[in-house]
């Protein structure tokens, strides 16, 4: 694609990507380049200007200076120099000296800088105007400590979407003239802008109403942004840091724990905070504000756990969810081949069954893209998925590709969302209807694979949905239109005025109805696409050469699941799509390797995290207490197809799944002996546990575990793939669909104290207020499997007439509604 | 340069002189000799003539402790206090937690919440005077010289952990009402002529 060069960056010689930014390419070869407003990954914001560089003799900044090859950069001239000192002079007038009592604690970029600089006396003053701290709910902007870099903007813009913070109008007297002409010349501008300005809510309102990340606290370089939950809680240095995997989604972001003390009368560990390598890695609420899920004050219960090995020696079938680590399924594995149990895990083995039906068409076991081609990609494609709350990080891939590579987006869905809606407006959503997925996928074939080489019975079957149909448009046409007009005009001669007959041409629009064949494609009628659907992609369309497409959890277990496994294939094969399928909880891409999965249950079931005869739970609510994601050390496969390495937080003092194993015959002094030993045919390595590493380098590469194998199999050449079955339909009025807000993802997340969400019947304010429904009714909710009754909550973050139903509240029990599909028909009355 | 001065390691040269002492007897007659010396001089007639003579003066130094105590130092480091501010009686501690961060022999903790009016609240503070050294470190960290030493050295206590909290350590309001408060003048107090070695900074208003 681009082609490498070389640059020189203060007499070193360093090869680089052409057009990749200056100040990347220096922090890739550990050249250091003062930058505060700047994000890796995000769009160059130009607020702090104290990246300033000298490129071939010019001042350019560092952060939006493209390399070309040959250029010749030197990071600090006489000149330079004088603009950051004067800029970090800014930056500190009237910046309160409250560094004892800011939560930033000593890790303030303001106060690096400033000490980097040597800024010892102040040249500058201005009138302070007066700053109000906000509560925004989750967060605390306290805009006296705010240096206006706008990264909070920048990365809820650029990386996650939801565009909820901007600069507002600070209020302030103008600069003392004097300082223009005296001042250096950057510095005075950037001083200028930073003076007329502070961050504010986009909405206007009062409270924040975003989808509650906390990434724009997370980037605040100084204290000014903060999580509420942790402000004045704990200095930073207090914390130990421990780094780990999150284990709330199948993302697998690395997360860094940080705990100490509960506090002076409570010596135990608790947990404070987590945070994340901003500059690679995105959170999501879930990943940053629900991490104190752990089994607390869990004691080894000799007697439960002689009860669990019984119940082992009963059992026939273990059940289980897929919030485990490799290691455990292949614990659960090991104990199926000694034992014969059934291992039972059935959004796992739809995945299973998804990826086996897939690899018989593509050739490989697994899809053949991850999240950061995704990212790199312009032309994202999103089917089957609740995108916002399934997999938080696709969503961010989808709003960076539509933001930095000015990509464009379609986003196919039942359910309207309007946060994907406002991501940009190179997004079009178009929403269908439940079971038409196929129809997408053969519209999405129709639309970009290559004719040629597709199945002769694809394409002729495809053609089929072709038909020319006649249509009156009207059109607006200009026309010429010649007229006299006569004009006085002053003979030059004589001086006289005379009438003179002059003849004009002037364009004239005219409307004129004609009729023209066009094609008419009936695939667009059957996914429900708007009118304008054809303009819309074609201008879409324009300069793209990297398509993506991200698969989500609705097709698993939708009733032609097969079929839908297969089309996904022949879009990646012959469409040139990379694909990404995001599987539906944390490990089950991981589950669905390792483990060989029944469908049916035995007599006598063992439920880990999910009930059973005899329970195993990390929820504390079990027979025989298990140790939580963040009590564990192991790997977790993410959708990236990478084994990451996540090693324990909190301790843990019970018995865990490796000591059931051991008791039962299996030897095996720690679960993270079991690393080694997986499945190497299955694409994993052999590698100890303790040499897997877990950072990312300064040029932004993620050294973290390994990446697994795509491993090959032996396909048929003629691919064949089932016509769209159009009896398929849900009837009934209401359809329900199992999908969780965002920020919640399981019993775990529930538990957090952080994540207030409150499960219920979600309900669009559209569907509210046209139907007979009150937010906070009880109602009985009936499906063709069964009943249940819950109480309404009204979510602005979905649009439309079907209302969701969450699995984050196992007490709800909402799963057993449902027949296998995320959607279904149901009734819903008030009780 | 030479390191001649370096590599001379006999250290019993130069202004080193060797004091004159008798040898140590070795056999039992000397032994015996020593003895019968000794006891015969009537060296403990001067030091008991001594005694007595500094009680009939009744010129005695001797403190009645703990009836009459030493007046003590005002840079003397003992048991910590917690001021008050001059101007509102407020509490000087701010929570940055410094103190705690510096304590070398890890004796302080500090907890800290936010309060009603946002701002950082101690909630809770202590500081372990078994295993404190009196180093004097937080009181020389302390940005607002809110922690100081006072004089109160009597902390005996009959176990080793022994812990003192920041109500006990904070200036009684009656006695703040009182300006009975007394500022302490050892490390990390503000030195002689201070202001004139603050660089001002331009303030526009």
């Amino acid at each position: 694609m681009s082609k490498t060069v070389t640059i020189n960056i203060d007499g070193k010689e360093i090869q680089t990507q052409e057009g990749e930014y200056i100040l990347n390419a220096a922090r890739a070869n550990d050249i250091f380049i003062p930058a505060i407003c700047y994000l890796t990954r995000c769009s160059p914001t130009l607020a702090c200007r104290i990246c300033l560089v000298e490129a071939d003799g010019k001042q350019v900044y560092a952060c939006n200076a493209k390399a070309k090859d040959g250029m010749n950069i030197t990071t600090t001239t006489p000149n330079i120099e004088k603009e950051r000192r004067a800029i970090m002079e800014v930056y500190d007038v009237n910046h309160p000296l409250q560094c004892g009592v800011c939560d930033q604690s000593g890790e303030c970029e303001l106060q690096n800088y400033t000490l980097e600089i040597g800024v010892d006396s102040q040249s500058y003053a201005v009138k302070d105007v007066a700053r109000v701290a906000k509560d925004w709910g989750h967060l605390h902007y306290d805009p006296g400590l705010c240096i206006v870099c706008e990264r909070c903007v920048t990365a809820c813009k650029d990386m996650i979407g939801d565009n909820s913070l901007k600069t507002v109008p600070r209020g302030a007297d103008a600069l003392d003239a004097e300082y223009k002409a005296s001042m250096p010349k950057d510095a005075y501008a950037m001083w200028n802008k930073l003076n007329k300005s502070v961050i504010g809510l986009t909405s206007g309102e009062e409270m924040l109403d975003c989808t509650s990340c906390g990434e724009c606290a997370a980037v605040c370089p100084v204290g000014a942004l903060v999580d509420t939950h942790f402000m004045y809680t704990t200095n930073a240095w207090e914390l130990e840091k421990i780094p780990a995997t999150c284990g709330h989604c199948s993302a697998g972001c690395q997360i860094t724990y940080e705990k100490k003390h509960a506090s002076i009368d409570n010596p135990q560990e608790k947990l404070y905070r987590v945070t994340n390598e901003w500059n690679y890695v995105s959170l999501c609420g879930a990943g940053r504000y629900g991490f104190d899920y752990q089994n607390s004050d869990v004691t080894k219960d000799e007697e439960a756990f002689n009860k669990a090995v019984e119940a082992f020696k009963k059992a026939d079938t273990i059940k289980f969810t897929s919030t485990i680590t490799n290691e455990e399924a292949l614990i659960l594995e090991k104990l199926k081949e000694k034992f014969g149990y059934k291992l039972v895990n059935d959004e796992a083995r739809a995945f299973q069954n998804f990826l086996n039906d897939y690899s018989s068409v593509s050739g490989t076991r697994l899809y053949g893209s991850d999240l950061k081609e995704t990212m790199a990609a312009n032309f994202i494609v999103s089917v089957g998925s609740a995108l916002k709350s399934d997999n938080p990080n696709a969503r961010y891939s989808l709003n960076n590709s539509l933001t930095i590579n000015k990509g464009a987006g379609l986003y196919f869905h039942p359910v309207s969302d309007p946060v994907i809606n406002g991501l940009s407006k190179n997004i079009l959503s178009v929403t269908h209807k439940p079971l038409q997925e196929e129809a997408v996928m053969y519209l999405l074939l129709d639309l970009f694979a290559d004719k040629e080489k597709l199945p002769k019975e694809t394409v002729d079957y495809l053609a089929s949905f072709h038909s020319t149909k006649k249509v009156t448009i009207t059109e607006t046409i200009k026309e010429k239109v010649v007229e006299k007009v006569i004009e006085k005009k002053v003979n030059e001669e004589t001086g006289e005025e005379q009438e003179v007959e002059v003849e004009k041409t002037k364009m004239v629009p005219k409307k004129v109805s004609k009729e023209v064949e066009i094609d008419d494609n009936a695939l667009l009628g059957m996914v429900g696409a708007p009118e304008n659907f054809n303009e819309t992609l074609e201008k879409f369309l324009k300069k793209k050469d990297d398509f993506a497409l991200i698969v989500g959890p609705d097709f698993y277990n939708h009733p032609n699941a097969t079929n839908l496994a297969k089309l996904v294939a022949l879009v990646e094969k012959y469409a040139g799509f990379k694909v990404v399928m995001i599987p539906a909880l944390t490990n089950t891409l991981g589950v669905s390797l390792i483990n060989e999965l029944s469908d049916s249950e035995g007599e006598y079931v063992i439920g880990y995290n999910t009930k059973g005869d005899f329970t195993l739970s990390a929820l504390g609510d079990g027979d025989l207490d298990m140790p939580a994601m963040n009590q564990q050390e192991g790997t977790l496969t993410s959708i990236n197809k990478q084994v990451n390495p996540t090693n324990a937080a909190m301790s843990y003092g019970g018995y865990e799944l490796n000591d059931i194993a051991n008791a039962l015959g299996l030897e095996a002094e720690l679960t993270i002996n079991y690393t080694k030993e997986l499945p190497t045919a299955k694409g994993f390595q052999e590698v100890d546990f303790d040499d897997l590493e877990d950072y990312y380098t300064n040029a932004g590469e993620e050294i973290r575990g390994y990446k697994l194998k795509n491993m090959g199999r032996r396909v048929s050449s003629e691919p064949k793939v089932e016509k769209i079955d159009e009896t398929l339909a849900l009837d009934g009025e209401t359809i329900i669909y199992l999908a969780n807000p965002v920020r919640q993802f399981s019993d775990f997340t529930n538990k957090t104290t952080n994540l207030d969400e409150v499960s219920g019947l979600y309900m669009s304010e559209e569907f509210l207020a046209s139907s007979e429904f009150n937010e906070g009714d009880s109602v009985r909710i009936k499906t063709q499997n069964g009943e249940l009754v819950t109480k309404i909550v009204s979510d602005n973050k979905i649009a439309g007439a079907i209302a969701l139903l969450p699995t984050f509240d196992s007490k709800l029990n909402s799963e057993a509604l449902f027949s296998g599909y995320r959607f279904t028909s149901a009734s819903i009355e008030r009780v | 340069m030479s390191l001649e001065a370096f590599n001379n390691r006999n250290v019993n040269e130069g202004d080193y002189f060797l004091v004159d002492i008798e040898d140590y007897p070795t056999d039992g007659w000397g032994k015996f000799k020593r003895v019968v010396k000794r006891t015969f001089k009537g060296e403990l007639f001067v030091g008991l003539w001594v005694v007595l003579r500094e009680m009939i003066k009744f010129d005695i130094h001797t403190v009645q402790y703990p009836e009459e105590k030493m007046p003590i130092g005002p840079r003397y480091r003992a048991v910590h206090e917690m001021k008050r501010l001059w101007e509102s009686d407020a509490e000087r501690c701010i929570g940055c937690g410094l103190c705690e961060k510096i304590c070398i022999s890890n004796c302080i903790r500090i907890d800290t919440r936010i309060d009603e009016n946002s701002r950082k609240e101690v909630s809770e503070y202590s500081i372990n005077l078994g295993r404190c050294i009196y180093c004097g470190y937080c009181a020389e960290v302390c940005p607002e010289l809110a922690i100081t030493h006072g004089g109160e050295y009597e902390n005996a206590s009959d176990q080793r952990e022994h812990f003192i909290m920041y109500e006990d350590m904070l200036t009684p309001i009656d006695k703040m009402k009182a300006g009975a408060q007394l500022e302490f003048e050892g490390f990390g107090s503000i030195t002689p002529h201070e202001d004139e070695r603050v660089k001002k900074t331009p303030l526009a208003y």
